[in-house]
């Protein structure tokens, strides 16, 4: 080990070998967390599915089971083991993908969430886009013109974004734009007479459409998705935007602002190239965030808008006591945050030299 | 005790007894103290909006017969369904013919009793992980930051959700599945607090003085780290509101006949497109509360900020 240490000290620069070898650091310990919390997150899913219902055997089989299914399920379960080993064994279980059934649907749980993800995707992806093209020039705006109009009104629409229950604004939402104005298109993805026009390639209609060329299916999947999209987009424009302006107003303040502009450059410039450019790092941090609270504001805008992605399959399999999907989809949530998180951790590192000296 | 005569107009009376430059006891300097903030929050609009909104929150909860009728809030009257307003029925009545006002005026003790469990939950715990961690620093720290971690990497509403599935739907296990997603941040925040002040010299006094660790988080750093701490707090109560208000539409939170915010606006949503009222009243109800916490809570961060920075 040491040996390899000192061959690379001689072929390259020592401030590469020095920098190399902090990144590598850096990526063993992001892992290391990465994997910590990937076991904590099946921790608190197993307790959730096999330690806090105080039977799951009836809760899978019902009250009405014979004796020999009841004991059967009981076995599947391991339940005659150990709490540890039970724990074992659902650790390798989820490790091959394998959630269990889905009681609603009677699939395995997997594939109901690979079949239910993309509508979610696709939805919380839009509203994401939405927030970040809109919210970061609102914030910058806001900044620049720190405690004069444009100022309050972004800071109270941002207000006003995140003191908002997201269901009751998509009721209001559906009331105004569907109902009153016929504007948009009403719940669901698509008009049924749309229904499997397309083939599924990504599960994403939007997408699928395009790709299969059928222009009126598209139009009509947009018009299902705008509302719900606008809806989402507005929580994390609130959140970008608040977000994007605190970041503006600290770079505003520092002297090489000052410094850009003595030397003659526009104030233009200097504001959207070399003050954005310094906050975007930290803009990333922000929209991976922002990504993860929308996969949680879709569970209840798919409630509203009868929008068959992963947060309705969710509510659906609550009230049926389908504890394997509920925490399936944890686990899904879950993992993809977790990714998120570790992916602005490592955009961070790669682009902000001062991060990765630090570590 | 006497106003400076120099200093034209002022204050006299309590004010000048308060404003003192140079208080004779400990008492009238913690008042004044108090006192400065409070003419700071005065001038401050938007908060002093919060904080009106949040005290009409409380009072109506705890004065809500006064408000409102109890039995037209409860009682189903079927022949009156669905009700347009009228000035029996300011804002119309529900599917069973429930005085919509009465169960919104009802249902904020519900949303009180929410965020007033949820704080009285997740304070302690939150301190009693952060103080250890801050304190004693080392192997302590890393696990039990560890473990902070593992739940602040937790989407809120779905880790929400998944506890109340486990538990089952209900106004008690709401609250628990709210505080054990929402104590995270505040043992954090109390872990900074403390880092920064661990090795203060009044710290070291007391240590010499033979007090032991308990003793010195519990009366040394704990008041300390208090207002911060209470600051984030009235800034994440928009959040637990929202929150329980999102699991009572999912049907989650509080269960018929109880007035809960959330469930109202659910059980709207069947006739939303020609009983509107029924939905968006409940809903209008939250929007109001979670924006006068918000308020209250940026104004109150302004102040601390103003005065540490």
């Amino acid at each position: 080990m040491s040996a390899a240490t000192n061959e690379t000290a001689v072929t390259i620069p020592d401030g590469w070998a020095r920098r190399y070898a902090g990144l590598v650091r850096h990526g063993f310990g992001l892992l290391g967390s990465v994997l910590l919390t990937f076991l904590g997150l099946t921790c608190v899913t197993f307790i959730i599915g096999r330690v806090i219902p105080i039977d799951p055997v009836t809760a899978i089989v019902g009250e009405k089971a014979t004796r020999s299914t009841y004991e059967r399920v009981f076995k599947e379960l391991s339940l005659d083991r150990p709490v540890y080993e039970q724990y074992w064994i659902y650790l390798k279980k989820i490790l091959h993908g394998d959630f269990g059934n889905s009681l609603l649907t009677a699939h395995p749980v997997l594939s109901d969430l690979l079949h239910f993800f993309p509508a979610t995707v696709e939805l919380s992806l839009l509203s994401l886009i939405f927030g970040v093209c809109l919210g970061i020039p609102l914030g910058v705006t806001a900044a620049t013109h720190n405690g004069r109009w444009p100022d309050q009104i972004v800071r109270f629409g941002s207000l006003l974004g995140y003191s908002m229950p997201v269901f009751w604004l998509g009721l209001v939402g559906l009331l105004v734009f569907y109902a009153k104005l016929g504007w948009v298109e009403g719940p669901g993805r698509i008009d049924v007479a749309f229904d499997d026009i397309v083939p599924t390639v990504t599960g994403m209609i939007t997408i699928d459409s395009l790709l299969a060329g059928e222009d009126e299916v598209f139009w009509n999947a947009i018009g299902h998705l705008i509302l719900p999209a606008s809806i989402l987009g507005y929580l994390s424009l609130a959140y970008v935007a608040r977000m994007t302006r605190s970041f503006m107003l600290t770079q505003l303040r520092q002297e090489y602002v000052l410094a850009t502009l003595a030397k003659g450059l526009s104030p233009f410039r200097v504001v959207w190239i070399h003050a954005l450019g310094n906050v975007w790092v930290q803009l990333v941090t922000v929209i991976a965030l922002t990504f993860g609270s929308l996969l949680e504001g879709a569970v209840l805008t798919e409630t509203v808008f009868a929008w068959p992605g992963l947060g309705l399959y969710m509510k659906n399999s609550l009230f049926s006591a389908d504890l394997n999907a509920v925490v399936g989809g944890t686990m899904l949530i879950g993992v993809v945050y977790i990714v998120l998180n570790m992916l602005s951790d490592v955009i961070y590192t790669l682009v902000d030299p001062r991060a990765r000296a630090r570590k | 005790m006497s106003a400076s005569p120099l200093r034209t107009g002022a204050p006299t009376g309590w004010r000048g007894w308060l404003l003192e430059p140079a208080p004779a006891s400990r008492g009238q300097a913690r008042l004044g103290r108090w006192y400065r903030a409070w003419l700071g929050f005065r001038r401050n609009g938007p908060a002093m909006t919060g904080l009106i909104i949040v005290a009409a929150l409380v009072l109506v909860a705890i004065f809500a017969p006064v408000f409102a009728n109890h039995d037209l809030a409860f009682t189903q009257v079927l022949e009156d369904r669905l009700q347009d307003f009228s000035w029996l029925h300011p804002f119309g009545t529900d599917e069973l013919g429930r005085d919509i006002y009465a169960r919104v005026v009802f249902g904020s003790r519900v949303t009180l009793t929410i965020v007033g469990l949820v704080s009285v939950i997740v304070l302690p715990v939150g301190l009693a992980i952060g103080l250890p961690a801050g304190y004693f620093g080392g192997w302590i720290d890393s696990v039990l930051m560890r473990i902070t971690d593992i739940f602040l990497a937790f989407p809120r509403l779905v880790l929400a959700l998944a506890f109340a599935a486990a538990l089952g739907p209900g106004i008690e296990n709401a609250v628990i599945a709210i505080s054990l997603t929402a104590w995270p941040p505040y043992a954090r925040l109390a872990r900074a607090e403390t880092m920064t002040r661990r090795h203060a010299e009044f710290i070291e006094a007391a240590q010499l003085q033979g007090a032991s660790s308990f003793r010195i988080l519990l009366t040394q750093i704990m008041p300390l780290c208090l207002p911060s701490v209470i600051i984030r707090l009235t800034l994440d109560m928009a959040g637990i509101i929202l929150t329980a208000a999102g699991l009572g539409f999912l049907g989650l939170g509080a269960q018929p006949p109880l007035p809960e915010w959330g469930a109202m606006v659910s059980t709207g949503r069947a006739v939303l497109l020609d009983q509107w009222w029924v939905a968006t009243i409940p809903g209008t109800a939250i929007f109001i509360v979670s924006l006068g916490f918000n308020l209250l809570g940026d104004g109150l961060r302004d102040i601390s900020e103003a005065r540490s920075g």
